[in-house]
């Protein structure tokens, strides 16, 4: 196998007594696309954080291929009203970009109309779809999104998606998404990390997506542009993302998840409804 | 024929104005108000150990404004305490350090006034060099990370994943904040330098499309309440610190009525 792009080994994190990284080992290689699920406070964007190297970590290290290039989309931009910033400067703001360029990405992710108004003064879906066309700018070599349609209406999260699904095609990156929610996950992942402070498990969305109960859920038409993830847990979450009995949070022992795609098909609506409770 | 010592006052302020300025709409845009607030409260300890060890003052007030930044660079990694407490705690025994110490320097009248509000028109031609050259330095590494430095106050997530080294630019400019605070308090004081670095920066905000455009603005309102402040006190025999930031305040209060007006014009 190819070295990977980025990697993160036995990383661990305290935040005062709370224990937000368990022994977190995670790679991504070339082309890959992985999908980090899991509750709200799970520690994801932490994750995410560390693996860049804006929060260092206790313990374990964060191996980065040299020369690696990575774009990256937050959940949600702010940019403050007392700081002004067109979109054209906005593209601009890790290297210089000339207009025909910026006109080219822009009108690339539907948002050409956009180019000299203000940052603040754009909605959540043009802020992030000007996010995605800064990114085409990049040609990363790893595209890293965390929750990159929140706050962006139901309909616009599929679209978001799609132009995602194609930004990724173009540029032939690998891709680390967080998403929040348990039952929104791009269709062509190859791997779903379902995370709550340590990796829970991990596997192969394939088995899930074929699965009638989950189109019957979903529409056929969604489930070709968004995929279902579901495992079985042997714990369960609560809506702050505790773990809930089966498996505490004293790591010593062996907590016996199954690590396995294929033992995923049962009790989808759990899983759903549990998806949907963490989401309010 | 200009006076020589109003010609130096003009001089040195408008140099200090213009440094100001895009270090001022970084403070504005990084919420870092308080922080120039604290560094500039720690410069009396630097004037009371200066008269104490017998070094010039100016090189007192900036060595212990780049410490005070140092201490606070530290500080903020702790996480128990917030940075704003940090902030207050450092300010603020700092000044009362510095009032006890100077209670020690005998034989040397310290006139407290100038160092609390500023006295420009004592400005001399050793003050003039140091602004220009330390005002050139601090200028000139600002400009080389301007384009980094922006794309972390934008989100530091960005910048992180774009290798930028975030914790080391935070640094450094905290760093050029302590010398910029520590030059200019000579002109407008310890209580009112935060008001030269914000208000220019906050009048700027109104007609700025950009970044930079509202850092080079903030430089010539800066300049402007300068020679407003300094015209004042000239006329009407006002203090003349004071008169720059009311100065200041005055243009602010202008650009942000001509601005309402013109939208409201704009609408009908």
């Amino acid at each position: 196998m190819t070295a990977p792009l980025i990697e993160g080994r036995d990383l661990v994190l305290s935040f005062g007594n709370e224990r937000v990284l368990d022994q977190v080992s995670l790679a991504i290689h070339p082309g890959e696309i992985i999908t980090l699920i899991g509750p709200n406070g799970a520690g994801k964007s932490t994750l995410v954080k560390t693996l860049l190297g804006l929060q260092k970590a206790d313990s374990g290290e964060v191996v980065r291929k040299r020369g690696l290039t990575i774009g990256y989309v937050p959940q949600k931009l702010a940019i403050d009203q007392v700081l002004p910033m067109t979109v054209k400067r906005f593209l601009s703001l890790t290297r210089s970009v000339s207009r025909a360029d910026c006109e080219q990405v822009l009108g690339q992710v539907g948002a050409g109309h956009v180019i000299d108004a203000q940052m603040s003064q754009l909605s959540g879906g043009e802020t992030q779809r000007v996010m995605l066309a800064r990114t085409l700018l990049l040609r990363p070599h790893l595209l890293v999104l965390d929750e990159p349609t929140q706050g962006v209406d139901v309909s616009g999260q599929a679209e978001l998606y799609r132009l995602i699904d194609e930004i990724r095609r173009e540029l032939d990156c690998a891709v680390l998404m967080i998403s929040h929610d348990l039952h929104l996950v791009m269709a062509k992942t190859d791997q779903v990390v379902c995370f709550n402070r340590h990796v829970c498990c991990s596997g192969i969305p394939e088995t899930v997506r074929q699965h009638p109960e989950y189109r019957s859920l979903f529409g056929v038409r969604e489930a070709d542009a968004i995929g279902i993830y579901h495992h079985e847990h042997d714990h369960e979450h609560d809506l702050s993302g505790h773990v809930v009995g089966g498996c505490g949070h004293d790591h010593s022992h062996d907590h016996g998840h199954h690590h396995h795609a294929d033992d995923h098909a049962h009790d989808h609506n759990k899983a759903v409804k549990e998806g949907a409770g963490t989401n309010q | 024929m200009m006076d020589d010592f109003l010609f130096r006052a003009v001089l040195g302020g408008v140099l200090l104005a213009i440094v100001c300025g895009p270090f001022g709409a970084f403070i504005v845009w990084r919420r870092m108000a308080f922080f120039g607030d604290m560094l500039a409260h720690t410069a009396l300890l630097g004037v009371a150990l200066g008269l104490l060890i017998g070094v010039d003052v100016r090189i007192g007030m900036i060595a212990t404004c780049l410490a005070a930044a140092l201490i606070l660079a530290y500080g903020q990694r702790q996480s128990r305490i917030g940075s704003d407490t940090v902030l207050g705690m450092l300010a603020h025994s700092t000044l009362a350090l510095g009032m006890v110490a100077l209670a020690f320097v005998q034989g040397v009248a310290v006139d407290l006034m100038a160092y609390l509000f500023g006295d420009i028109l004592a400005v001399n031609a050793g003050d003039i060099l140091l602004l220009a050259v330390g005002g050139a330095f601090a200028l000139g590494i600002l400009a080389w990370m301007w384009r980094p430095l922006l794309a972390l106050t934008v989100s530091p997530e960005i910048a992180a994943a774009e290798s930028i080294p975030v914790e080391r630019l935070r640094l450094i400019f905290m760093l050029l904040m302590a010398l910029v605070i520590g030059m200019a308090i000579k002109i407008v004081g310890v209580l009112l330098i935060t008001a030269l670095l914000i208000v220019p920066a906050a009048s700027a905000r109104f007609f700025a499309r950009t970044p930079e455009q509202m850092a080079i603005g903030a430089g010539l309102f800066g300049a402007a309440s300068v020679l407003a402040g300094i015209a004042l006190s000239w006329h009407v025999d006002t203090p003349a610190g004071p008169s720059i930031v009311i100065s200041a305040a005055a243009i602010f209060v202008a650009s942000g009525i001509v601005m309402s007006a013109k939208r409201h014009f704009a609408r009908s």
